[in-house]
Order: C-alpha cells, then sequence, then structure tokens
C-alpha cells in the first residue's frame, strides 16, 4: 500500500507548533462542535443502531406532517420522493422549469457501490477506507461507513426503476474501476450516468405528485429560511414567473440544493447553480462546514474569450493516452504546435514528475497547467491579456494506436471537443486547463443530516458531511441518493415523531420578518439605478476568487482577496443595475440576489483557508508542501471540521472545531511515491 | 463577426408579442449561441434597455433547459442543443432570426422563455415504474439482454428539451411521449404497468393540447439525442396492445 504512516511526519509538524494563526482578527474562536447523534460503537453497528433507536412516526399521523425540500437534484428527488411515499405531505421546489433539469443531470462518469460483483476484494469497509483516504482523512468516518453500507441498495433501487445501467452480454450488470481505484466497484449508464439516475428519482417524484403526496414547485427560487422559536419552520421563495413573494411553512425543511461552485463564476456548474439557499441558512444559524474545500479538474476545456459563460469538463482518463506540454519559449506561443519542433517543447509533467509523468494526481497537475500559463508559456486564446491552455497532445498515441485505435476508445470526447472549440484533436493537439468542479464544503450537519438549526435537514452536495477535503470520482452521485433514498427519511422521523407541531401562520412575527427582508433586497436592487451589470461583478469576483482561492492558496493572497471582495461588495450594493420589475420574470433580478449571497460566501472561504494552514485533497497552501510539491497535511493540528458561525454583517465568524476521531482506520500520509 | 438579430419579444403570457431587431458586433465564432445572447444583454443594460429573458442552464447539452427557434429551426441548423451550437455555424452580416419554441401546448412565458411544465404531467401520467423505495429485489435477481439495456439506454437519453414538439407542424410530443414508453418497456421491470402507462400517458398528451402525429419526422430530424421515429410506432404498438387487452 502506497502510504507512510503519520508518525514520519511528526518532524514536518514541528515547524506549526507556536501560537502564529494566519487568520488571527478575521475570525472569533468558538467553543467546540461535536456531532452528537453518531451512536457509539463498532463502526459496522453505527447506522443499524440508530436506525433502530429513531424513532417511528404511525402511518395515520403522517399525512399530517409536513417537508419542505427545496432541489431537486439527486438528493432532493430522492428524498422527495421517499418521504412522499411514507405518506408525508411534500413540498418540492425548484428553481429550473422541471425538477429533471438539475445538475446531478450532469454528471458523466458514474456511481460507485460496494457489490463485489467482480469479486475483486470489494466490500463495504474497502469502499469506507477508499472514500475516508481520498478525503484525506477529513471527512467523518461513521458518516462514510454508512455511505459505503448503503450504496448497494443504490443499485437495487435504480435497477428497480428501469435506470438503464451497461449490462453484460449474460444479462448481469457492468462494472468499471474508475478514478484509479483498484477494484470494479463504478456502476454506470455510458457517460451519462447522473442523467440515468436523476430522472430515475425525477419519474418515482413525478409518481408521488401523481400520487398526491408531492406538491411541486418549478421555477421557484428559495430566498429566505423561516425560523421560529429556533427551529426552522418554512421558507419564503419566489415564484420566478409571477414575480410573487410566498411563504411556505412546514414541519420540517430539507436543503438539497447543490453546490457552490459558480462563486469561480467560471466552472463547469450549471449557470443557475448558486449557493443562496445555504447562505440564507447560514445568517439564520445554521454553521457552514469546511468552506474552502473545492475540487478542481485538470481537464477541462479553456476559456475561449471574455464572453465565456462557462467551463466542460473533459473525461480525466484522456490523460490516460495524451501528452501534456507548452512551448519553451513565450514566442512560439501563438504558433500552430505542429510547426514547434520536438525540441522547442516542454512535457512539464515528464520533465518535473518523471515517475508519474502526465498522471500525476489531479491538484498537482492543475497548479504546474497554472504555473506555465502564468509563466506567459499558456496556449490558445489570448483571454484577459493571458493565454489559459497547454496542449494535450495525442499524435504520438495516434502514431502507437492508429487513429481508429484513438476512435475507438475516446469518440465522443474528442466530437465533444471539435464541436465546442471548431478545432479537429485528430489533426492538432487538444488544449485543456483546469476548473472549478465541485465543492466539499457546505452546511454543517450532524449523524442525521441536520444543521444547527433544528428541524433544517440538508443533504447532498449542499452539505459538508462524506467527501473530506477532496470527493473521489463516483461518489457525489453515491451521496446524493444516499442521503435521499436511505438515510434523510430515517434521520428525519426522529425529529417529526415530536409533532404535531403548533400551526405557523402568515402572520407569524418570524414569517413576517422573513418575508420583510426578502422583499427589502427586492426593492434594493430594482430600485438601485447603478452603473454595473450583475454579470461584471460576478465576473471580478470569480477571477479574484480562482487567483488568490483557488489552486493554490497562500497567506498573503487570500488576505489579499479578502480585501478585494470587500471593496467589491461594497461597490456592489451601492452601484448594481437591476433593470425590469419584479412582478415577471427578472434574470437580473435573480442574478443579483445569488451573487450577493456569493460575495459574502466568497470572503468566509477566504477566511476558511487563511485558517488552514495545511494542504489537503482539494486545498493547497502554497505554505504546506514537501519538497516535491505535494501536499503536506499536519493532522495533529488540523484534523478537525471547521464550522463556522454567522454572527452580523461585517462581524466576524465564529470558528467552532469539530475534532475527527478515526477509530476504525488508522491515519496516513498520502504519497504519491 | 457582424449580425442583424430579429428576435421575439413579449413582455408576458397574456402580452402582445413582436419582432425586435438588435445589431451585433464583434461576434466570435468561438462563442456559444447563448453566449452571444449574454453579449447582446450586456449590451441591452449598458444602455438602460431591459434585457431579453431565455432559458437556459448547464449548457453543455443535457439539462434541456434551453431551446430556441434560429432561423424556423428548432435550435439551429445543427442536431444539437442550442447551448452546444456554436456561431462559426453562422456568416458574417447574417440576419438571425430567434423565436421562442412554437406549440400551444407550451405558452410563452417571457420573451424566449416557455412553459413546458406538461411534460411533467406527462410524466407523472405513467412515465414510472411503480417501486417503493427499499422494497427493490436485488439487482442480479433480473436479468436484462445487453441489447436491450442498450435499446433502453438509447432512447432514455431524451433531455426533454421540447425540439420536438416546436419543430412538428402538429405541435405533437409523440417522440417525446415514445421515447419514454420505449425505455421503460424493453425493460423487464416495466412489463407490470406496460398497459395502463401507454394508455394513461396518451389520454395526458391529447388533454394537455398537444397535437396528433401525422408520421411527418420533423420531430427526429430535430431532436438532439437523434431519438429515432420508431419509437412513436412502439408508442403505437403499444396502444393498440393494451386496446386488445381490453383498456
Amino acid at each position: 500500500m502506497p502510504d507512510t504512516t503519520s508518525a514520519a511526519d511528526a518532524s514536518r509538524n514541528a515547524e506549526l507548533d507556536g501560537e502564529y494563526d494566519d487568520a488571527a482578527g478575521y475570525y472569533t474562536p468558538g467553543e467546540p462542535i461535536r456531532d452528537t447523534k453518531a451512536p457509539d460503537g463498532p463502526v459496522d453497528q453505527r447506522w443499524s443502531t440508530r436506525k433502530f433507536e429513531a424513532r417511528l412516526v404511525n402511518p395515520a399521523n403522517r399525512r399530517k406532517l409536513s417537508v419542505i425540500i427545496v432541489g431537486t437534484g439527486l438528493a432532493g428527488a430522492s428524498a422527495a420522493a421517499t418521504l412522499g411515499e411514507a405518506g408525508y405531505r411534500v413540498k418540492s421546489f425548484c428553481y429550473q422549469d422541471s425538477p429533471r433539469r438539475a445538475h446531478s443531470i450532469a454528471a458523466q462518469g458514474g456511481i460507485n457501490a460496494a457489490k463485489n460483483y467482480k469479486e475483486d476484494g470489494d466490500s463495504t469497509h474497502r469502499l469506507f477506507y477508499d472514500t475516508v483516504k481520498g478525503g484525506d482523512y477529513r471527512s467523518r468516518e461513521s458518516n462514510v461507513y454508512r455511505l459505503a453500507e448503503v450504496s448497494v441498495n443504490i443499485i437495487d433501487q435504480c435497477v428497480a426503476q428501469g435506470v438503464p445501467f451497461a449490462r453484460e452480454y449474460g444479462g448481469l450488470l457492468d462494472n468499471r474501476s474508475f478514478g484509479g481505484v483498484q477494484v470494479s466497484r463504478t456502476f454506470y449508464a455510458r457517460g451519462q450516468t447522473g442523467q440515468q439516475l436523476l430522472i430515475g428519482a425525477y419519474q418515482a417524484l413525478e409518481r408521488q405528485v401523481a400520487a398526491g403526496t408531492v406538491e411541486t414547485f418549478t421555477r421557484h427560487e428559495m430566498l429566505e429560511l423561516i425560523v421560529v422559536d429556533g427551529k426552522a419552520r418554512g421558507i419564503v421563495a419566489r415564484d420566478m414567473v409571477t414575480g410573487a413573494i410566498e411563504t411556505h411553512t412546514a414541519d420540517v425543511v430539507v436543503l438539497a440544493s447543490g453546490g457552490y461552485g459558480n462563486v469561480f463564476y467560471l466552472s463547469t456548474n450549471a449557470m443557475g447553480c448558486n449557493v443562496t439557499a445555504s447562505w440564507r441558512a447560514y445568517r439564520k444559524g445554521a454553521y457552514m462546514g469546511n468552506p474552502c474545500y473545492t475540487q478542481i479538474h485538470p481537464t477541462c476545456i479553456p476559456v475561449s474569450g471574455a464572453h465565456q459563460s462557462k467551463l466542460t469538463l473533459m473525461s480525466e482518463s484522456l490523460r490516460n493516452d495524451g501528452r501534456i506540454w507548452v512551448p519553451k519559449n513565450k514566442a512560439d506561443c501563438d504558433k500552430d504546435p505542429r510547426d514547434i519542433p520536438e525540441e522547442d517543447r516542454d512535457y512539464y509533467l515528464e520533465r518535473i514528475y518523471p515517475s508519474f509523468g502526465n498522471l500525476v494526481p489531479r491538484d498537482i497537475a492543475s497548479r504546474a497547467a497554472k504555473n506555465v500559463c502564468d509563466e506567459g508559456r499558456g496556449v490558445g486564446p489570448e483571454v484577459d491579456g493571458v493565454r489559459r491552455g497547454v496542449y494535450l497532445d495525442f499524435s504520438a498515441a495516434i502514431e502507437r494506436m492508429g487513429r481508429d485505435g484513438i476512435q475507438e476508445k475516446y469518440d465522443n470526447l474528442f466530437d465533444m471537443y471539435e464541436r465546442i472549440t471548431g478545432e479537429n484533436p485528430y489533426e492538432v493537439p487538444m488544449r485543456i486547463y483546469p476548473a472549478v468542479h465541485y465543492v466539499m464544503g457546505g452546511l454543517w450537519v450532524d449523524y442525521d443530516l441536520q444543521s444547527t438549526i433544528p428541524g433544517l435537514f440538508v443533504t447532498g452536495e449542499a452539505n459538508f458531511s462524506d467527501h473530506g477535503a477532496n470527493r473521489l470520482g463516483a461518489s457525489a452521485l453515491m451521496q446524493g441518493l444516499a442521503d435521499g433514498y436511505f438515510v434523510l427519511p430515517h434521520t428525519i422521523r426522529d425529529y417529526l415523531a415530536d409533532g404535531p407541531f403548533e400551526h405557523v401562520g402568515d402572520d407569524h412575527p418570524a414569517v413576517v420578518e422573513a418575508r420583510e427582508s426578502v422583499q427589502s433586497r427586492i426593492d434594493h436592487f430594482l430600485g438601485n439605478n447603478g452603473t454595473r451589470s450583475v454579470d461584471s461583478y460576478h465576473r471580478e469576483l470569480g477571477n479574484i476568487m480562482w487567483e488568490f482561492c483557488g489552486m493554490e492558496r497562500t497567506e498573503d493572497g487570500l488576505k489579499k482577496a479578502i480585501d478585494l471582495i470587500r471593496t467589491l461588495k461594497d461597490d456592489f450594493w451601492r452601484n448594481v443595475k437591476v433593470l425590469g420589475e419584479a412582478e415577471t420574470i427578472n434574470q437580473s433580478l435573480e442574478k443579483a440576489g445569488r451573487v450577493a449571497d456569493f460575495m459574502e460566501l466568497g470572503e468566509l472561504m477566504c477566511i476558511d483557508a487563511l485558517n488552514r494552514r495545511e494542504s489537503c485533497g482539494g486545498h493547497f497552501r502554497g505554505e504546506s508542501q514537501t519538497e516535491d510539491g505535494e501536499a503536506l497535511r499536519h493532522d495533529d493540528q488540523y484534523a478537525y471540521v471547521a464550522a463556522w458561525e454567522f454572527t452580523g454583517d461585517d462581524q466576524p465568524p465564529v470558528l467552532h472545531k469539530e475534532d475527527l476521531v478515526y477509530t476504525a482506520i488508522e491515519m496516513k500520509q498520502r504519497s504519491y511515491k | 463577426m457582424k449580425l442583424t438579430l430579429k428576435i421575439w419579444r413579449q413582455a408576458g403570457p397574456d402580452a402582445e408579442g413582436a419582432m425586435h431587431t438588435y445589431d451585433l458586433d464583434d461576434v466570435s465564432e468561438d462563442m456559444s449561441f447563448l453566449e452571444m445572447l449574454d453579449v447582446l444583454n450586456e449590451k441591452l443594460i449598458e444602455r438602460d434597455e431591459e434585457p431579453i429573458a431565455f432559458d437556459s442552464d448547464c449548457r453543455e447539452g443535457i439539462c434541456g433547459m434551453c431551446g430556441l427557434m434560429i432561423n424556423g429551426d428548432a435550435h439551429g441548423p445543427e442536431v444539437t442543443t442550442t447551448c452546444q451550437l456554436h456561431m462559426r455555424s453562422f456568416s458574417d452580416g447574417e440576419t438571425i432570426t430567434i423565436e421562442p419554441w412554437r406549440a400551444d401546448a407550451f405558452p410563452v412565458l417571457k420573451d424566449l422563455c416557455v412553459d413546458r411544465s406538461a411534460f411533467d404531467r406527462l410524466i407523472a401520467s405513467g412515465g414510472y415504474i411503480s417501486v417503493n423505495t427499499g422494497s427493490a429485489p436485488e439487482a442480479h435477481s433480473v436479468l436484462v439482454p445487453r441489447d436491450d439495456a442498450l435499446r433502453a439506454f438509447n432512447v432514455a437519453t431524451c433531455i426533454g428539451c421540447g425540439a420536438c414538439v416546436a419543430a412538428c407542424p402538429n405541435g405533437s410530443a409523440s417522440l417525446f411521449m415514445g421515447a419514454k414508453i420505449t425505455h421503460l418497456g424493453e425493460l423487464p421491470q416495466g412489463q407490470p404497468e406496460r398497459d395502463n402507462r401507454v394508455v394513461n400517458m396518451v389520454a395526458q398528451h391529447d388533454h394537455e393540447g398537444f397535437g396528433g402525429c401525422t408520421n411527418i419526422g420533423q420531430c427526429t430530424a430535430a431532436c438532439p439525442k437523434e431519438i429515432p421515429l420508431d419509437v412513436i410506432s412502439q408508442l403505437n404498438k403499444d396502444l393498440r396492445t393494451a386496446m386488445r387487452h381490453g383498456h
């Protein structure tokens, strides 16, 4: 096993002894936080214990209990369907025109499950082990074990729904290995696994709509959380067609509203993905866990111009056969790559990391690409004065395997590349560049997936719990469906068993206050009469985040970013221009609210990154690396979840630390040697 | 590139709409069609004109949220989604006409946005397999021949964008409905509800105001996921079978 134990790092950790704290002054230290819901005992018994201990709700009482679920991706649609089947009254909200469009639909690769159908040594424990290790020992072992445990049920459920997974000739399900894992545990439906899984969950949800247990609210955006007597009791939503500000109350609220990668403006996320639902909850008292953890993929199609609206991921499998290079001389950067002779090319990954070459881990490949572009040796179109792209060259592979060989292996990827760039990658080298793909941070939840606000549950990418500092391939889909189908329905019933709950009327002061705050934000934006468009602010924020809180973070950079964001935020509130009216579709108004929240989130992400002076998973602090440029963790200092508490506008947040304790797994330093 | 854009503008569902003409310079051929509209919108905001409302989300051809009639073609001249259509498919100096999806069952909400919730109601009427969470048998307990699984997958790739409806002179949703009926009908898990599914979905289809299918084939020609026309034959066959069974 390519690990060295953490004992060997004791000497390196010594350099961290001392009183310094990079983030001092940016936050207030708070009391430690603890997950009180996970049962003690052997890790493989905890979920059974919790399910048994969770109280039951009599079927006749369920129809008197109501649930609001925000988001209809894998986590939200599966939860809505399952709770509807159980007999609760469910209201499901999404900002898209149909639940089927949630961004889970774009996931390509596959979904893991410890079925061990290949009899190649897989097991629940191995999936658990791989996931904790892959997350760089920054996730909770109880949660991850449960995820591995229920993974097998997910496949059964999806197959029964008619999800057309790949099959072998004998009719059994096919598996592949994915993301460098040594067992074949990934179930897939060509490159569209997320789509097929989501359609399955969406159909289950629509079935409940027909049955009358679930009511859907499409083109609705949650803009505020309603908290009554310390408990989440509803949301304020805007009907994005009529502009009506609606209050919806319920006995419990579930946020399944996805990730916030769009804080970077350019990302592989859908255009509408946003942080508002989570952020409004944060401002109402839900803690935000590890917000700085961002996964960046090294193989995306680069930006082609200042007009660019989003980035498209190319499968990482391309690195198996493509060679990555840039010109040695800046003067060659605008030449046709085919005219640059071999001796003038810098195969920089092969040069710097001879043993791994082009297959170095994601974070190293990503940082190396940024470095050569920052040096001025990037290729492709110049955007804002810099060329941000490196060649991924298949000419040697085409010579070796023939064009047909490449076509068979990568055909649809080559087609997709050509469609977007207009260049034929069989003829000229592809260009790639890293892009933001997924966030592992999110609202803090306990083992029951309940946030620090009672009655507010958070599932899927919107919570922080299962991926640690890095998300492995094929694990996000697994978490979304595990939470929605198999975890939340058990834990939420324990909460609902306290019912019936007191009715909350529209005239309740907490409801009125939430409504008014939404209304006043809208009024502000529409009456501001500023001079700059919302998108221009979003782009500027994204540039700051990408530059200073992206692939590599440093103390100086993060402090600078915080200053820049504060200035930008100030200017945004005074100078943003939103035209049109509230009582109609108004996409600028929608975006203004989201960007306002992204600004605040961006600042917190920088503070979180500043506090964590270690490198782990997708978080790379320049100050914490080995001589080889590998991420260097500091387990004795940072083996905690950073849970941030909001204390007021322009007030420093409070940091609560949850110590990560491993009883079933030994913490080890990752090594790529 | 320099373009002249003729764009349908309509303030709301009940407002009267009209074509408006905009000139746009400096269009790069690397822009997607929607990014070209983003650029136009930034220019409109600069001169205090309300930006044009249009739908999009994933912008990588899979969510099905985008969809425009471009020069009379659903999603424009290429077989792809509007978000994956790039300006290199057009030429300098061209006039481009941009309209919302055209179908009675897809009323216009504003400018280029339409209401496609009829598709959700079609799925709710029967486009699923009834299996409650937690009650599923072990996945390997039911074998599915590889070719059946592949066929099911190929038609399950429908993204629900509505191009088939917009392209159809009758405004029929038969391709969308046929794709779902074929997807679930190809699999052993879909058999118990097969008759009910087709009967209920066809009834809902007609109730929503979609037109009848007269085998014109514009739907499959416009489909960005190339759903084949024979799913409609399958739909008709399943309907006949259900009727024979007394539905």
